[in-house]
């Protein structure tokens, strides 16, 4: 294999990289030393301080600049005559259309999002180009390869939705410091500094109608006599007080629950916050607004740290101080930025303080930001076992060495003594609608449901389409678009905003509408099945869609878990402990259901159930070893496929 | 706490890999010191990995000059003629490595690391030799374990698109993440014990195991071969291969296994093996990347003893080469 470094089939080929973090910098690097010579990156994404632990082709002054650039000249200068093409540029742009594609004999993916990927894997499928996916989070890794109609396609196998969590948890039952989070950065945060018009479930829905507060005024609004400090506790009160106690009228709620304690700032800190008041004045001069920051102010300096109820209150008001005395411009468009220090201190505090309302155990900083920025843990060695994996499966694909072709598990630990576990890729999911166009049902109640929530919810974040074209029969319903006519997209407009059965081609039950991506060149049929009632908690979007979907995360706490569609809606607050996790889950009980390719000459027995575990042996006879994995136990995360 | 915490600078810097291996395990990395000998393609990819990870220094040996075989496969040498000329591999990969972290002290130490005494190995937490001979090998591992204090000690060879580490911890007491009898996550303290170089490959053959990695009985015939022959590491090629496959039947008549049971095409592979293949040498640094950070930190499972990778089954695959009182 090491004479490859002058195979022709190398040398020849083009290459398309997606991503240039950290898989991309390790995978360029690699594609170079092995001998390619004319390779496409894109990347969106600008240098930051926290890539530089691992993204090795970057220096701090590069921080601000383009990934896909600087990687390109980092590589160029240890061999300088290869062709490395970077495009600044986001992959779902129209610019990287099938016809992009069809020029490249392999796609290589580095992305850390779903989207993108089911993106590229559209377009992959579109043009006939073979995709090596791949991902890593902290020691666990995994490469997968995807041939059309050969393998797979990636959307084959259901890939967890990001997670989300029921309404009422965040706003009145949190259980978990996450709940906590979502609490005070989707809902606290955004209502005292975020966009005034949005709508927000800040305040608890009780079904003590006497909660109403000051009519007409709004709580959260400064007054024009109150100085930051009476501010601060009185919204203190308001949300960990108050509210509290309003909740806790009703009995209903806590019968089968610890019931929170109201928190008050007169209890935690009687006195003032007579600290440091300089330290607030040099701040105001200064111009560096990023410097700002409340654990400065404070002297607390240890991030690790998990503070106690009275310094999380000390951060709370101090933050909150900061805010308007240094940053007052900003309020009313803030969003939560995980590298906006101050918003992170803000966001600890106040998901530390209502976590201890609840008995819920406390957290540092560093844990908070983790959390409330979904941040993947990441080193550098993952990422580079994970690009020479990603490498040898893409000299597979040039020299078309099909039955050669691997998914490759890196596990943190062995599992019958291997860290790298190869096994076969599997045949293409016959009900798979992107790569097997089978069609799908939606259960939907077509008086109630307007056509805006099957495009959002459905089309875009269930389906992942970008661009979609909505038909029934010949009437179009909706299409996105950019030299639409000035009546068509009022005709768009109006739809939208109409229930199912009241468009101008009824769609009810029976109907089958087609859903159109012209640019990832995906269609589906959609068969519409009416209902009439949905489970508010576990259905609370009101739709369901079957014969392909994602599937809902499966873990052995019984939490309640909602299928989240993904979007951000006022009714499912969505928010993620960790980013979406890309991977298969890995363990050593990890086993891979459904049916394999069949290879002659395996022995053991070997079953073409879809819904079953493969038993076989390992098949262990020197070079030919073809990993077959045995049954395992059965574990919950077992993948079923969906009929 | 012991007071000397992360600064600032590093707590920004290290914060993803923070979230991997925890803050004190950050700490004591800034404090290691690294020994690497030999600075092939595979290496040079280890190299990166453990100054990026933040080590308090990395000593390189290698005192080769550039040829089209260095630049082949090793990143860190920049073809720049005239810097080149003037410079070994080792200083050349000292200054790429500077840049990766500003936070390591990158440095170059000249001279046979073989003639080197205890005295030298003491300054080091970690010792890695790559293209090494099998006496050399040996014997500095053997200094290594007369030291008091534990040096960790790793070889480290890739061949065509084969790869092979060894590690010797001695005796290595850490910790790691379990889940007790109610489920719950807790920490368990283990120790381990580790066989050295000289003695894991004295385990006879026919005691093994069947269906150990045949690569390491070709790994053991070619590093035989080369020293019988007086070749520097991998300075093999297609013309010896008569030669390594009648060593090869000999050595496995003395161990009593049946020479069919290493694959002529697996010796064929290793004997055109001088260059390496770069995927391979990112594999195998990144996964001695992970092993090293473990030793130092004492968090998490190291490999015991040896691992495998071939590029033709896709395997990676850990060995323990030891005799049965040793094991764990």
């Amino acid at each position: 294999m090491a004479s490859l470094h002058h195979s022709s089939a190398v040398k020849a080929a083009k290459v398309l990289m997606v991503g240039a973090g950290g898989i991309g910098c390790e995978l360029l690097k690699t594609l170079a030393l092995s001998g390619f010579q004319d390779i496409h990156i894109i990347d969106m994404d600008t240098i930051e301080v926290s890539n530089l632990n691992r993204q090795f082709l970057f220096r701090q002054s590069h921080v601000g600049q383009s990934k896909a650039m600087v990687a390109r000249d980092a590589v160029l200068r240890f061999r300088p005559n290869i062709s490395i093409t970077p495009y600044h540029a986001n992959v779902k742009d129209s610019d990287f259309n099938v016809e992009f594609f069809k020029q490249f004999n392999v796609v290589l993916n580095g992305l850390d999002n779903l989207e993108a990927r089911r993106h590229v894997n559209r377009l992959c499928l579109a043009a006939e180009v073979p995709l090596v996916e791949s991902g890593t989070t902290g020691f666990l890794g995994q490469v997968t390869v995807h041939a059309k109609g050969k393998t797979e396609c990636y959307e084959c196998q259901p890939k967890p939705a990001p997670k989300t969590y029921p309404v009422c948890t965040i706003t009145s039952t949190p259980s978990k410091f996450v709940h906590c989070i979502v609490w005070a950065k989707d809902l606290l945060f955004a209502k005292l500094f975020g966009d005034k018009n949005q709508e927000n479930d800040l305040n608890v829905r009780s079904s003590d109608a006497s909660n109403s507060p000051e009519n007409g005024e709004d709580v959260f609004e400064r007054r024009d006599n109150e100085n930051i400090e009476q501010y601060g506790r009185r919204i203190y009160d308001h949300v960990f007080g108050y509210n509290i106690e309003v909740a806790l009228s009703n009995q209903e709620t806590w019968k089968n629950r610890n019931r929170p304690k109201p928190i008050y700032s007169r209890d935690v800190l009687p006195g003032k916050l007579n600290h440091q008041n300089g330290n607030v004045d040099k701040s105001c001069a200064t111009d560096d607004l990023s410097s700002v920051s409340t654990m400065a102010s404070l002297g607390l300096k240890n991030p690790q740290d998990v503070w106690s109820l009275a310094e999380n209150t000390r951060v709370f008001l101090e933050s909150l101080k900061l805010f308007f005395a240094s940053r007052e411009k900003e309020i009313g468009n803030l969003s939560f930025d995980k590298d906006d220090q101050l918003a992170v201190e803000f966001v600890t505090a106040a998901a530390n303080i209502r976590a201890a309302s609840f008995g819920i155990p406390l957290h540092s900083l560093f844990e908070a930001k983790g959390i409330a920025g979904n941040i993947v843990h990441a080193v550098a060695t993952t990422n580079a076992v994970v690009a020479g994996l990603i490498v040898i499966e893409a000299i597979k694909v040039l020299k078309k060495d099909i039955d050669n072709y691997r998914m490759t598990y890196c596990l943190e630990h062995p599992s019958k003594k291997m860290l790298l576990m190869p096994v076969e890729p599997f045949e293409p999911n016959k009900s798979c609608c992107v790569c097997s166009k089978s069609p799908l049902s939606l259960e939907i109640n077509t008086h109630h449901s307007k056509l805006r929530d099957f495009v959002e919810k459905i089309v875009k974040a269930e389906l992942g389409m970008n661009s979609p074209i909505i038909m029934h029969g010949v009437t179009l319903l909706y299409e996105v678009g950019d030299d639409l006519e000035e009546d068509m997209i009022a005709n768009y407009t109006a739809n939208l905003e109409k229930v199912l059965s009241e468009l101008p081609s009824s769609v009810i039950g029976g109907t089958m509408l087609t859903v159109e991506d012209l640019q990832q060149e995906l269609t589906c049929n959609i068969y519409i099945k009416h209902r009439e009632e949905f489970d508010e908690e576990k259905e609370p979007d009101g739709m369901v869609l079957s014969g392909w979907t994602q599937a809902p995360l499966e873990k052995k706490d019984d939490n309640k878990k909602l299928v989240g569609n993904g979007g951000s809606t006022s009714t499912a607050l969505p928010t993620e402990g960790q980013k979406e996790v890309e991977l298969v889950e890995i363990s050593e009980e990890t086993e891979i259901s459904g049916k394999k390719r069949k290879q002659p000459g395996i022995s053991g027995d070997e079953t073409n159930n879809h819904n079953e575990i493969q038993k076989l042996d390992v098949v262990d006879d020197g070079e030919d070893d073809l990993v077959i994995l045995d049954q395992c136990d059965i574990d919950k995360k077992k993948k079923k496929r969906l009929q | 706490m012991n007071g000397e915490e992360l600064t600032e600078q590093e707590t920004a810097l290290y914060d993803r890999q923070i979230r991997v291996w925890g803050a004190d395990a950050q700490r004591r990395l800034s404090k290691s010191h690294i020994l690497v000998y030999g600075m092939k393609g595979t290496a040079a990819e280890f190299c990166k990995n453990i100054v990026l990870a933040g080590v308090g220094s990395l000593t390189l040996v290698d005192d080769g000059a550039v040829t089209e075989d260095a630049l082949s496969s090793n990143f860190l040498i920049l073809p720049d003629e005239n810097v080149c000329a003037e410079k070994t591999v080792a200083e050349l990969c000292c200054n790429s490595l500077k840049v990766f972290n500003p936070m390591v002290r990158v440095s170059v130490e000249k001279g046979d690391l073989s003639s080197f005494g205890g005295d030298f190995f003491d300054r080091f937490d970690v010792v890695i030799v790559s293209c090494c001979t099998l006496m050399t090998k040996k014997s500095i591992n053997e200094k290594c374990r007369k030291l008091s204090k534990r040096v960790a000690f790793y070889t480290v060879d890739c061949r065509n698109s084969c790869g092979e580490i060894f590690v010797d911890l001695q005796k290595h007491i850490y910790t790691k993440k379990k889940l007790d009898e109610n489920n719950q996550p807790t920490t368990v303290e283990c120790e381990l014990q580790y066989p050295s170089f000289q003695e894991s490959i004295s385990v006879p053959w026919r005691t093994l195991p069947r269906r150990v990695s045949k690569l390491y009985f070709a790994m053991r015939v070619i590093e035989r071969f080369e020293e019988a022959e007086g070749r520097n590491p991998g300075e093999i090629s297609i013309e010896d291969l008569p030669a390594v496959l009648k060593l090869k039947k000999e050595i496995c008549e003395a161990q009593s296994m049946n020479e069919s049971h290493i694959p002529n095409a697996l010796m064929e592979r290793l004997v055109m093996g001088r260059r390496e293949f770069p995927p391979v040498c990112a594999i195998i640094g990144g996964i001695l990347g992970q092993e090293v950070i473990k030793a130092i930190s004492g968090k998490g499972d190291p490999l015991q003893n040896f691992f495998f990778f071939d590029a033709m089954d896709g395997k990676g695959v850990i060995e323990n080469i030891s005799y049965p009182s040793l094991c764990n």
